[in-house]
C-alpha cells in the first residue's frame, strides 16, 4: 500500500493520550493498522504517555490491593485459555468471519469482514452512508460514505477536526488525490471540496468531533458536479 | 549534600524517572512474560500500582474506582505479560496504554479503538538495542522538563486529564488551531531531543 497522506501529529498525540472521542480513535485505529510509518510514530506519542506516567508521584495503595491481585491470579484458569476469552470479548460475533484487505481490523469490530455486506442507506442519489455505533458522550460521529464516481461533496468548513480514511477507490480535492489508506486530516480552517475520480464508488470512513456541523455537511453532499 | 551532575539544570527537570539504582523494567516485565513469575510481578507490582493509581485519579476518577481501575490494570499486565514487546516499547510505555484502556473503557463503557497489538509480535526487530526502549524513556524525561510551559501545559491537559483538543481550546481560551500548533511542537520537539541526544 503507497499511503501518502498521514496523520497529523497533533492527532497522534490525542489518539495515544485517549484524549479523543470514540468516532475519531476509530479512523485513526485504523488508518495506524493499515500504515507501519504511522505505527511507528504512535508508539513515540505512546512513549510520552509512558514517560508522564514514570514521573508521576505515587498514590498510596492499600495492603489489600496486592493481595487480593495475587488471588486473582491463583484462581486463573490457564492463560492460553483466558487469551481466548479476550480474543472473544475483543472481535465479538465477527471473530470467526473472514475480513477483506480493504477492511481494517478495528473496523471489522463494527461492522464485519467485508464492506459489500454493510447495510447502506441512500442520502441522494449516488451518495450512501452507513453510521457506526460509536457512543460519543463528547459528540462526534463517525459514518462510513459511499459515493459514486464523478460525486463531490459541496466545499464546506467545520467546527472540530475531521478525519476521513479512503477504503476504496479515490479522490481528489485541494490538498491532492487521495487514495486506499490515505487519510485527510484537516483542521476547521481547510476548505475543501472532494471529488470521486476513480472508476469505482468511493468508500471512506469519516469522523468529525463537532456533532452538528457534520450533519450539515451531509445535507450538502450534492449531485453530479457539472461543467467538469 | 545532594548529588547534582554538574551543567544540568536541575529545577527545569521534572520528575527523574529512572534513578540509577532502579531494575530495568523493561527487562523485568520481558522476564515476566517468559517465567510468569510472582516475585517478579509483585516488584513491578509495588513500583507500577501506586503511579497507575494517581494516573487514574488524575482523570478525575474517584478513588475507589481508581483503585479498582488499577487491579484491573495490574491483573492485564499479567494476562497479556506474553504480549509485551520490549524492542517496541519501554514497560512504562506498555502499562501507560493498559491502564489508559482500563480507564477509556471504564468511561466510556465501550472499547477503546486500538490499532492492533498483535503486529508488535510480526516483526522482530533484532537491530534494536534492548537498553534502547529504557534509556530513551529517561531521555524523553529530561527532555520534557525543557519544554516551555505552554507546551508541557498542553500534553499535561492531553495526557493527564483526557482533555480533547476542543476542550483544551475552551479551557485556555485559545483557538483550534493553536492547541494543535502546541502539541505539534512539543511532540516534534521531544522527538528531536530525543534522538539528537543519542
Ligand atoms: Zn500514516
Amino acid at each position: 500500500m503507497n499511503i501518502k497522506h498521514h496523520l497529523d501529529e497533533a492527532t497522534l498525540v490525542s489518539y495515544s493520550a485517549g484524549s479523543m472521542s470514540q468516532s475519531m480513535a476509530l479512523v485513526v485505529a485504523c488508518h495506524i493498522s493499515m500504515c507501519p510509518s504511522c505505527r511507528n510514530r504512535v508508539q513515540e506519542s505512546e512513549a510520552i504517555g509512558g514517560m508522564l506516567l514514570e514521573s508521576l508521584t505515587p498514590e498510596s495503595i492499600s495492603d489489600d490491593a496486592l493481595d487480593q491481585v495475587l488471588a486473582c491470579i491463583d484462581n486463573e484458569p490457564d492463560i492460553e485459555l483466558e487469551a481466548m476469552v479476550e480474543e472473544t470479548n475483543f472481535s465479538q460475533s465477527f471473530k470467526h468471519e473472514s475480513i477483506d484487505s480493504d477492511v481494517p481490523k478495528p473496523l471489522a469490530d463494527y461492522i464485519g469482514g467485508s464492506l459489500d455486506k454493510v447495510d447502506w442507506k441512500m442520502i441522494v442519489p449516488g451518495v450512501y452512508c452507513h453510521d457506526l455505533p460509536c457512543k460519543s458522550e463528547r459528540g462526534g460521529v463517525s459514518r462510513l460514505l459511499k459515493i459514486s464516481p464523478g460525486k463531490a461533496m459541496l466545499p464546506h468548513s467545520h467546527d472540530g477536526n475531521e478525519l476521513t480514511l479512503i477504503l476504496r477507490g479515490s479522490f481528489s480535492d485541494e490538498m491532492g488525490r487521495f487514495t486506499a489508506g490515505d487519510i485527510a486530516d484537516l483542521d476547521s480552517e481547510i476548505e475543501h471540496q472532494p471529488l470521486v475520480d476513480s472508476d469505482e464508488d468511493c468508500i471512506c470512513l469519516i469522523a468529525t468531533d463537532a456533532p452538528l456541523k457534520f450533519s450539515t455537511l451531509l445535507g450538502k453532499i450534492v449531485q453530479p458536479i457539472t461543467g467538469f | 549534600m545532594e548529588n547534582k551532575t554538574p551543567g544540568e539544570d536541575v529545577e527545569n527537570i521534572i520528575a527523574m524517572p529512572t534513578k540509577q539504582a532502579d531494575p530495568n523494567w523493561s527487562d523485568m516485565l520481558a522476564e515476566l512474560a517468559e517465567t510468569k513469575s510472582k516475585t517478579i510481578y509483585v516488584q513491578l507490582f509495588r513500583h507500577f500500582a501506586p503511579k497507575i493509581k494517581s494516573y487514574i485519579i488524575r482523570l478525575g476518577l474517584v478513588e475507589s474506582t481508581a483503585d479498582e481501575l488499577m487491579q484491573e490494570t495490574m491483573l492485564a499486565v499479567w494476562r497479556k505479560a506474553h504480549m509485551y514487546n520490549r524492542t517496541k516499547a519501554a514497560a512504562s510505555t506498555w502499562i501507560f496504554t493498559l491502564a489508559r484502556n482500563q480507564s477509556i473503557d471504564w468511561m466510556r463503557k465501550q472499547k477503546y479503538p486500538e490499532y492492533g497489538l498483535e503486529e508488535w509480535h510480526e516483526e522482530p526487530d533484532d537491530e534494536v538495542d534492548h537498553c534502547e526502549q529504557v534509556v530513551t524513556s529517561d531521555r524523553m524525561a529530561k527532555a520534557l522538563g525543557k519544554l516551555p510551559e505552554k507546551q508541557s501545559q498542553v500534553l499535561y491537559m492531553s495526557y493527564f486529564e483526557g482533555r480533547s483538543h476542543a476542550e483544551i481550546s475552551d479551557r485556555l481560551g485559545i483557538p483550534l488551531g493553536s492547541v494543535k500548533s502546541r502539541i505539534r511542537l512539543a511532540s516534534e520537539k521531544l522527538r528531536m531531543l530525543w534522538r539528537d541526544d543519542v
